[in-house]
């Protein structure tokens, strides 16, 4: 299909798919003017029942955690999808790149930027576990938390070098990270199964609404997912990484290309 | 009101899939993904959105704080974003390899070198 022809055929398609959305936008309720009556019914109990002041936070992790729970696995499979594609290929090696001149020294990054990754790391890190932990009495949580978490390595990686950052993060803890977080969620779930109710319901102590240790399995979820999202965005930085870093073409495949 | 908020919401939609269509780079492509799927994000915060609302987050409120905006669209908008973002990091890990074994990234060209 040559590039016009596409077009006049995407803009008839596109033409019936913006009637269709107008119609169904044109009949939603008028922006701003209501709320469902079980989100107005959340926001009532929820505080309430769960001794929580996040709102959205006992939505994700406990009225509707079980569809938190698939999320959380479509983010473990996805990262290990994206291990499996950018592994190292039949014709491919993995080797740091050979120090073109052995006789001078690596220089170090600039003073500045090194302090400034210094300063940013451990701010990030000190964020991070704030928004994972408060995620039961103000807006954050696990997924959030574990996200910023993530990006501190990447700022380590910045201000340092590629073998540094290596150490900084050993494949094995992240993936034990990212694996403990995602089965955790399940064995918090099967607390409840063991109290003799549901899977997933909350029957940890729910603690005084406002306190750090509050909301019961809401609050161990989000550690979890934290500790899982983390280690799955820290995974992701160094496959794609090591694909500039250390994956390369084996030498004496050059028939292929 | 209306006309405009829910406007944006198609805008993001079709012009995300008028870039995925015409793109001429798969990066391009994927980032055009990213903006069409961030007009679900925008639509379910505009569902939940009430005129006057606060944050569903019932900490330090004032004394009469009102109604709070619909706090099960916000769950889902953080569902979105997060399915998003492992979408988006599988689609770049294969652009990438799609680099290593066809040396383009020009989707047009993808064609070309197929035998």
């Amino acid at each position: 299909m040559t590039r016009r022809a596409r077009l006049i055929f995407f803009a008839v398609a596109v033409a019936g798919l913006a009637a269709v959305l107008g119609v169904g936008l044109a009949s939603l309720p008028s922006f701003g003017s209501q709320t469902s009556a079980y989100a107005r019914m959340l926001n009532e109990v929820a505080p309430v029942q769960r001794h929580v002041t996040d709102v959205v936070s006992a939505i994700n992790f406990d009225y509707r955690g079980i569809d938190t729970l698939f999320e959380e696995f479509i983010l473990l499979a996805t990262v290990a999808g994206i291990s499996v594609v950018l592994r190292p290929l039949s014709d491919e090696t993995r080797q740091l790149p050979k120090d073109k001149a052995p006789d001078r020294a690596i220089p170090p990054p600039s003073p500045a930027v090194w302090l400034l990754s210094v300063f940013l790391s451990s701010l990030l890190l000190l964020v991070g576990l704030e928004t994972v932990t408060h995620g039961t009495l103000t807006p954050g949580g696990g997924f959030q938390g574990g996200v910023i978490l993530a990006s501190a390595f990447y700022v380590v990686y910045l201000g340092t070098n590629y073998r540094t950052v290596e150490r900084f993060q050993p494949p094995l803890l992240l993936e034990a990270a990212d694996g403990v977080g995602a089965s955790g969620y399940v064995f918090i779930g099967l607390l409840g199964l063991l109290a003799g109710t549901d899977f997933l319901s909350n029957v940890i102590g729910l603690g005084a609404a406002g306190n750090l240790l509050s909301g019961g399995t809401i609050w161990a979820l989000n550690i979890v997912v934290g500790a899982e999202v983390a280690g799955g965005f820290a995974i992701l930085a160094s496959e794609f990484l090591d694909q500039t870093a250390v994956i390369r073409t084996r030498p004496r495949s050059g028939e292929h290309r | 009101m209306s006309v405009l908020a829910y406007g944006v919401v198609a805008w993001l939609f079709l012009i995300g899939i008028y870039g995925v269509v015409t793109s001429r780079n798969l990066i391009h492509l994927v980032v055009c993904l990213s903006v069409a799927q961030s007009a679900t994000d925008v639509l379910l915060l505009e569902i939940g959105y009430r005129s006057g609302g606060h944050a569903p987050v019932f900490v330090g409120l004032p004394a009469r704080p009102g109604p709070a905006v619909d706090a099960v669209m916000q769950a889902l908008a953080l569902t979105d974003v997060v399915v998003g973002a492992a979408v988006t990091a599988l689609l770049l890990a294969l652009v990438v390899q799609v680099h290593k074994r066809a040396g383009t990234l020009d989707p047009d060209e993808l064609r070309a070198t197929r035998e």
